[in-house]
């Protein structure tokens, strides 16, 4: 047997492995969620439009909806606030909005602005709501079907590929809802 | 002269120790104190080993990001509700994922990372067993005298 057989077939064998490794690597920088498939974290909190009404997951239950993180401190929220619009205009699921650590003034500034694509926006002022969700980096955004279960999580501004290849597809022919 | 001189350095070095020390404690990114230094030890191995989700290559302890701030208030206060070490790794493990943690936990996903290095020193083990085995039968089928039986072999024949 040749001398060099053994060592060419132990890196042949290390490229093959690395290979593989470097093929299904998630997208660089995506973290996979512990979330998906498991209930989405509980919470209530005060709404944005009317501080006194809280949103909770318990009243969202029953329906899809898609859950965005963001905060008028976050550019890439601002680079995603357009297909946001257009995502509210589909009428293809409701959009709540989860504002982190966020000034309220400034959030309203924000939304007439820019626009207002929630249907509402949840107040995280202390960021453990965030935390539950294990966001790390806004925006972030939660699919979660009716039976409150995260079906899928996107981190970064949301583009108009992963709308239509990632989340439309995933989306019941009914999951607009009542709104 | 020379002892006096000595004592002089050594208080110097001394000085300048305990002066970078209080200086490093006031620059650290987390300047908590927990009441119980037991609680104290245990929040500081936590905080050094999770990972700063945002900045990933820090951990929670170095990262002056805000949400490495909130992170280390949970730990703070899971320690203080009385949750053991592995509580609130799984806490952590529980929102971010194996991730969060910079010693990956055995298990069957991880099993080739922790005996990978095992595995590498057996490979090696057996090359160089296989090394020395074949020079030790070298010595058998080599005729020539080498050092001193060579010098007696001279004599004898001299």
């Amino acid at each position: 047997m040749n001398r060099f057989a053994l060592p060419v077939a132990l890196f042949a064998a290390l490229v093959v492995v690395l290979a593989i490794g470097i093929k299904h690597s998630p997208q660089k920088g995506m973290i996979v969620s512990p979330l998906i498939g498991k209930p989405a974290p509980q919470f209530s909190l005060p709404s944005l439009g009317d501080p006194a009404h809280a949103v909770t997951s318990a009243d969202l239950k029953g329906r899809w909806y898609l859950l965005n993180v963001w905060g008028t401190w976050c550019v890439e929220c601002r680079a995603e606030h357009q297909m946001l619009i257009e995502a509210r205009d589909t009428h293809a699921v409701p959009l709540i909005g989860l504002d982190w650590k966020d000034d309220d003034a400034r959030a309203h500034e924000w939304l007439a602005q820019l626009g207002n694509p929630y249907e509402t926006v949840a107040i995280d002022h202390s960021g453990s709501t965030a935390v539950d969700f294990g966001v790390y980096g806004a925006p972030e955004t939660f699919l979660i079907n009716a039976q409150g279960i995260v079906v899928y999580k996107y981190v970064g501004p949301l583009t108009r590929d992963v709308w239509t290849q990632e989340i439309l597809p995933r989306l019941p022919a009914h999951a607009a809802g009542k709104s | 002269m020379t002892h006096r001189l000595g004592t002089l350095r050594g208080l110097l070095v001394a000085a300048a120790m305990a002066t970078t020390l209080v200086a490093a404690r006031s620059w650290a990114v987390d300047t908590t104190e927990l009441a119980d230094p037991h609680l104290q030890a245990r929040y500081l191995a936590l905080t050094h080993e999770l990972r700063c989700m945002q900045c990933q290559n820090e951990t929670l302890a170095d990262s002056p990001v805000e949400l490495a701030a909130d992170l280390r208030h949970q730990v703070r206060d899971l320690l203080l509700q009385g949750k053991s070490d592995d509580d609130v790794r799984a806490w952590m493990v529980a929102r971010y994922g194996d991730f969060i943690l910079f010693r990956p936990r055995f298990s069957l996903r991880t099993a080739w990372l922790w005996l990978a290095p095992g595995v590498a020193l057996l490979i090696g083990a057996g090359v160089c067993w296989r090394i020395v085995r074949g020079r030790a039968a070298l010595v058998d089928t080599d005729t020539d005298p080498v050092g001193e039986d060579a010098a007696q072999t001279r004599d004898a024949r001299g």
